[in-house]
């Protein structure tokens, strides 16, 4: 704990960091082909409708001594269809049936009961109109997309519409991971996963938020300083929060991987594991875009403004002048030179909390260390 | 760190205290209201508590494009109400959802198959000539009506399936109480309209009554059996008397008088359908002294059939010259009528109250609804399984919630004493605010609405971290707790805002626009939200102000989660220069 603490420390004052900003390409490139990936998955494979989108009935039995390939026959004999069974829980049973309407379903199951020996009140079913799932699929879809124009607003004023922009990427890219996810590994798609997903957008963008609100705050007087282009700042904020954001992160999968070990290991297949499945793929990738692709994405777009570019290039000038190696990927050791002009830097460097004067003395020891 | 800064800490001494009262008297409020209102704990949706959930979708009809509005839902979800409560279903909830679909959730229990064919069928409404009537139950005898004189016992009149049903029903146990019943269509007069319009095709064929061909002794000989041994005064009884009825043959029926005594009836067969009612509406009558009455307007094919069946009712005696307005197997309204009724559009009148006259005018309504629904989903769940899916939501929130604590503990130490009293905060209060919810706005908790609880303890949590995130950057800087914790709050809360906002507003927005299980984990997604940033607030911010006078905190000691040591801070520079020595050795 104290050496996280220390890191804390050190990632907070910019000592240690990972040039996120600076090797964004790869990530980009990591995340281009997640996204192709995903999207091959999509269109090859296709997702796996769950009865609540393609209309039918799920039967769930809480228990029975009847075998799986025995109600499998029971099922298809009772329906006229193909049934899927699945064991669920210690001895219950999952039958699925498809594309029967729910006038017939009443039939199946009154036929289930007598054929498994159980009352009829003891089964547990699920009717679904086809087109009911269709509905629910649809509102989904038209709330994702309102609440992404909302958001985009929303952020376009809290902050700017390069941020927006970023964020929606993010998000965007978040959403195709998970969707991708579930039709390359087949896991069946419900109305439990839908939700799932929907939370990711909420989800995904607090994280987003976080970091964004932080460079926000660094980049207030970013013109009226020579010593960073933006795209370093960037990174410093990205490091800056990274604690935070891995911390925000870690204590959000937790209660869903609660979720998902109940909902998977004790009652097998049902509502709680879909959410919690969908919920954890979607967390992890919203935590990776936040950090990996929404921030630099900012940063790219930020450095194509006038102003950036002039900041840029003053900075470069004065590193040149400097006579320092002007990398500008390796910002641990470029701390070093950046510490020596504090006496003539702007005071309103990153934000009132770094005061220059309390930086040197600070920096001054580790790094005279390193030397 | 111990250079206090005097003036800013004062100045903020009692306002913490305050805000902790403050919530704290919210909580215990709440709490309270919860304990007087008897609903301690949350209303379980059909999926934990077991019982039937069906989903109803209105359907288009063809050259109707407008027909599924909010008004004729709301009316369809009315009608609904009455027939599933009239199956003695207790605690049987039908609500709209979304623009075109109604929920009706039927708890463990009941009859569900009986409840689904109740209630997928579109309101049938009819208006029936009575054959004859009688009171029951024991406000009949104990409130006679003054207009019991107005006419005799029922008298055998000449109308031939009538015949035999009322001789019968004066025999039955209770004569009197059958005279009293004519109070009511007395009061219920059915008037012509001041204005009528008379059309042509008002030809009054009186002898034309199609209830005169098919009786058959036999049939007519069942329904008097039918008739006597039914007992109005029980619900279950009533619920079963209207069904399987065709409307081309005579029935019985029950409904309630002014007095709001049960009455049973013997009703011919259906003379006008409620679908030939264009527009009924309550209206006060300014001119007369009939007070509130109710305006029926037919369609010209009702208005034929009205005419026809009113001029012959006309000639009859008391009851026969009643008609019954049927919704749904139940006798909704009997008024009498003196003179045939041409001209389209009818009123009655009678000692309506306010709320009488717009029920039956809303009553009269269903009938002409152009609302038809399909079963779009139905979901049987058996208590057993709803035990246990609701047993592993709460396994698995403790569970997650063990987890955060775990990781708060290891990685907060002290600090994390705070974010598990906020979080036992936020606990509280979602769930009284739940458990208050279910009797006031019809919130019933269920699976979907566990796993959004389960999941806003990560971001109840987030909000936590931000901000302790924050103090400790700011102690990097030097400073020492209670500035910190000064300087750090309106960044923290600044983020705290904007993040729960982007969450609140995508539950916000899912509540509206989705359907079915994603709405009710919307609902614990918002609420948790507004929690969260009620919390952070009125409890998290205050207490982290009291607890940073403390010894403990501000000193930052070793098991505090503040220990400036430990979390590398830099000697502070304007101030005392104590802490500076460890913080070098260390770093040297």
């Amino acid at each position: 704990m104290s050496k996280l603490g220390t890191l804390g420390a050190r990632l907070h004052r910019g000592e240690i960091g990972y040039d996120f900003v600076g090797k964004r390409f790869i990530w980009y490139g990591l995340s281009i082909l997640i996204t192709i990936t995903a999207i091959l998955g999509l269109s090859v494979r296709g997702l796996n409708m769950g009865i609540e989108f393609e209309g039918g009935a799920v039967f769930t039995i809480e228990k029975t001594s009847v075998s799986v390939s025995q109600a499998e026959k029971y099922a298809e004999e009772a329906s006229g269809h193909d049934a899927i069974v699945q064991t669920l829980g210690k001895d219950g049973l999952r039958i699925q049936v498809a594309t029967i309407d729910t006038a017939a379903a009443d039939k199946v199951s009154a036929k289930l009961a007598t054929d498994l020996g159980i009352p009829e009140k003891d089964i547990t079913g699920e009717l679904v109109g086809p087109s009911w799932g269709d509905q629910v699929a649809n509102k989904a879809w038209q709330g994702l997309v309102i609440f992404m124009f909302l958001v985009v607003i929303y952020l376009a004023i809290a902050f700017e519409w390069r941020m927006a922009v970023a964020a929606l990427v993010a998000l965007i890219h978040d959403i195709t991971i998970t969707v991708g996810i579930y039709a390359l590994v087949g896991f069946e798609v419900t109305p439990g996963t839908v939700i799932g997903l929907l939370t990711i957008l909420g989800y995904s963008l607090y994280d987003t938020v976080v970091v964004f609100d932080s460079l926000k705050e660094q980049t207030k007087d970013i013109t009226k300083q020579t010593r960073w282009t933006y795209s370093e700042i960037a990174d410093r904020s990205i490091n800056g929060t990274l604690v935070r954001s891995i911390n925000t992160t870690v204590v959000a999968l937790l209660p869903v991987a609660g979720l998902l070990f109940i909902g998977g290991g004790v009652l097998g297949a049902g509502m709680l594991n879909d959410i919690s499945l969908s919920l954890f793929v979607g967390l992890a990738a919203g935590a990776y875009s936040s950090i990996f692709i929404a921030t630099p994405l900012v940063a790219d777009l930020k450095e194509r403004e006038p102003q950036m570019k002039a900041l840029k290039k003053r900075v470069l000038a004065k590193r040149a002048q400097a006579g320092q190696d002007d990398a500008p990927t390796a910002t641990v050791s470029d701390e070093q030179p950046y510490d020596d002009e504090d006496e003539d830097a702007a005071p309103a460097v990153v934000g009132p909390r770094n005061q220059p004067a309390s930086r040197n003395r600070g920096r001054g020891r580790p790094s005279g260390k390193r030397r | 760190m111990a250079a206090p800064k005097k003036g800013r800490s004062a100045s903020s001494q009692s306002k913490p205290g305050r805000s902790l009262a403050l919530i704290l008297i919210a909580i215990v409020a709440l709490t309270g209201g919860m304990f007087l209102s008897g609903h301690t704990t949350p209303r379980l949706g059909i999926d934990l508590a077991g019982g039937t959930s069906i989903t109803l979708t209105a359907k288009n009809e063809p050259g109707q494009p407008n027909a599924i509005n909010k008004t004729n839902m709301d009316t369809a979800v009315d009608i609904m109400n009455r027939r599933v409560n009239g199956l003695g279903v207790s605690e049987a909830e039908v609500q709209t959802q979304g623009s075109d679909n109604i929920i009706v959730n039927i708890p463990k229990g009941t009859n569900s198959k009986q409840a689904r064919e109740q209630v997928g069928t579109t309101a049938k409404l009819y208006f029936r000539p009575v054959l004859a009537l009688e009171v029951q139950g024991v406000a009949a005898t104990a409130s006679p009506t003054p207009s019991a004189s107005t006419s005799g016992s029922p008298s055998p009149s000449a109308s031939e399936t009538g015949d035999k049903a009322t001789s019968t029903s004066s025999g039955s146990p209770s004569p009197s109480a059958s005279a009293t019943s004519q109070g009511r269509p007395v009061t219920d007069a059915l008037k012509a309209d001041a204005t009528p319009t008379p059309s042509g095709s008002s030809s009054a064929t009186t002898s034309a009554s199609p209830s005169a061909t098919p009786t058959a002794d036999a049939a007519t000989a069942a329904l008097q059996a039918k008739y006597t041994a039914l007992d109005c005064t029980k619900k279950a009884v009533r619920a079963v008397t209207g069904d399987g009825v065709k409307p081309s043959e005579p029935t019985v029926a029950c409904g309630k008088n002014s007095q709001g005594q049960w009455q049973k009836f013997i009703l011919g067969p259906s003379e006008v359908d409620g679908t030939e009612v264009e527009k009924a509406q309550a209206v006060f009558d300014t001119q007369g002294a009939a007070g509130w009455q109710v305006t029926m307007d037919f369609t010209s094919k009702g208005s034929k059939q009205f005419g026809e069946v009113t001029g012959r009712l006309a000639q009859n005696q008391a009851p026969q010259n009643e008609f019954g307005i049927v919704l749904d197997g139940e006798v909704v309204s009997n008024p009498y009528v003196s003179t045939a009724i041409t001209g389209g559009s009818a009123q009655i009148s009678g000692s309506f109250t306010q709320t009488d006259a717009q029920d039956l005018a809303n009553m009269l309504s269903y009938g002409a609804l152009p609302l038809t629904f399909a079963e779009s989903s139905v979901s049987t769940v058996s208590p057993a399984l709803g035990d246990e899916q609701l047993e592993a939501g709460l396994i698995a929130g403790a569970i997650g919630l063990a987890l955060v604590v775990v990781y708060l503990v290891v990685y907060y130490r002290g600090l994390s004493a705070v974010a598990i009293a906020s979080l036992l905060v936020s606990a509280v209060l979602t769930y009284v605010i739940m458990s208050l919810l279910g009797p006031g706005i019809g919130f019933a908790l269920n699976l979907p609405a566990v796993c959004g609880a389960i999941v806003a303890i990560g971001i109840t949590a987030d909000s936590f971290i931000v901000f302790f995130e924050r103090i400790r950057d700011e102690i990097r800087e030097g400073r020492s707790l209670r500035p910190a914790v000064e300087r750090g709050w309106p960044r923290a809360r600044r983020t705290i805002l904007v993040s729960d906002f982007v969450s609140f507003l995508a539950a916000a927005v899912l509540f509206i626009v989705t359907v079915g299980k994603v709405q009710g984990f919307a609902f614990t997604l918002g609420l948790t939200t507004l929690l969260d940033v009620v919390v952070v607030f009125f409890f998290t911010k205050p207490l982290m102000t009291i607890l940073a006078r403390k010894k403990f905190f501000a000193e930052g000691h070793s098991w505090s989660g503040l220990d400036p040591q430990r979390l590398g801070a830099k000697p502070p520079l304007r101030r005392t220069r104590r802490a500076s020595a460890p913080v070098d050795m260390k770093e040297a």
